[in-house]
This record gives structure tokens, sequence and C-alpha cells, in this order.
């Protein structure tokens, strides 16, 4: 199916590639249905909403720039994502890019949880956690890098 | 709005498996107890309205340039 992206235009999608947010992203709860696209800039990945296509947000895996992260899902989350046992979740955080120049953020305090195989998303609270809404990545990167050392 | 008034150490019901009880008064700040479930998160609202600000930061993001290059580690074999 094709669909309109604030991104890159039409863009042709597999219909596997959507997910169903039934309570939305906080301060975006009308909107529903989004698409998670290959951005043409990897690791980065596009979610675009189906519904409105200036609605997008850049997301990123936790892993790139906190190997450490840990997620912490209460029953009720699992519920909403229909989770069964032999179900992966995937786990991404939503990247803020100021215009003015400032560094990207990533949110790990709200990250997104999807289950893809039912295709359905959810964006969680962690608290009582060192995760805040704006991890800087780069600067999170060099840190992962010099532990390795 | 609901508004109830509560005396130290009595609680209000939220259907039948969330209680909110009084627990302590200092001065302007109150201690409260939540007993609630575990399919129910409990967290301060500031958690949720920052969240909230930042996806709306998010969603400003300039994504139709090119997306800024990150150099990824390279994976041990």
């Amino acid at each position: 199916m094709e669909i309109q992206t604030k991104a890159y235009g039409p863009v042709e999608i597999d219909e596997r590639q959507t997910l169903y947010f039934s309570h939305g992203l906080l301060g975006f709860e009308e909107y529903h249905s989004y698409a998670l696209i290959d951005s043409r800039q990897p690791p980065f990945f596009i979610l675009q909403s189906l519904d409105e296509r200036e609605i997008a947000f850049v997301v990123l895996s936790p892993e790139v720039f906190r190997n450490d992260f840990s997620l912490d899902l209460a029953t009720g989350d699992l519920d909403d994502l229909e989770w069964g046992d032999d179900e992966e979740l995937l786990v991404l955080a939503i990247v803020t890019i100021p215009r003015d120049g400032r560094p990207m953020t990533a949110n790990l305090q709200g990250p997104l949880v999807m289950n893809r195989k039912k295709k359905l998303g959810k964006q969680v609270i962690q608290v009582g956690g060192p995760w805040k809404t704006r991890h800087n990545i780069l600067e999170e990167m060099s840190k992962m890098g010099a532990e390795e050392c | 709005m609901l508004i109830l008034s509560r005396k130290l150490n009595e609680s209000i019901m939220i259907g039948d498996s969330v209680e909110i009880s009084v627990v302590e008064i200092k001065g302007d700040q109150v201690k409260i107890g939540i007993q609630a479930p575990n399919t129910v998160k409990v967290y301060r609202k500031e958690v949720y309205s920052a969240i909230q600000e930042e996806n709306k930061l998010a969603a400003l993001s300039s994504i139709d340039d090119s997306l800024p290059s990150i150099q990824l580690p390279k994976t041990r074999q």
C-alpha cells in the first residue's frame, strides 16, 4: 500500500509495517494508526502517522546509545500489547532533533514498545530508574564506547 | 472534578481496587499512600507532562532534511 509521509512524500509499505497505538502517544492521543518505515539514514527509523501526514517521529533503538537500557512493563502494558509468550517486543526511543542546532536527544522515560506480530504499540512510562526524557545520544554513545575499552 | 475532604488516615476508593489514603500532613505537603493492582500504573503528573511535552518537541524535529549521521560501533564478529 502507498502512504503519505512527512519525510519522503509517497512511500510504498507492506501492511506488516503498520502499527495500532490504542492510546495514541502522549499529547497525540487522537492519532492511532502508524507505519514504521526505514529512514534514509540508518540506524534511525520513522514512525509515520497514517491519519495525518504531518505527524511523524524519528525513532531509534535504545541499544544504539544505551546498551544497559532495560524496560519495566506493567501487566496492563502487556495486556494492551496482547503479548503472548513467544512474541518479541520491539523497543524504540523517540528522538528530538532541535532545529536550532542543540544536540539531538532520545526519550527513554517514554519509550515505544511494539508487538510486531499483533501490530500493536504503546508508549510506556518508565519511573524509578535513571531514564529521562532527554538523553544526549552522541554523548551517551561516546561514554558507551569508552566503557567497552 | 469531584472534590472530597479527607482527614489524616482517611482514604478514598477509586473503583473497587484503587485506594488512596492520606498518610501524613506537614505544612503544605501531603503524603499520599496509593494501593493499586499492578495493571494500573501510578506516577507523578510531572512525568506524564514531561513526556507529553517531549513528544510535541520531537514532532517538530526536522525529519525531511537529512538526519544526522551516527557512527555505529563495529559489531564484534
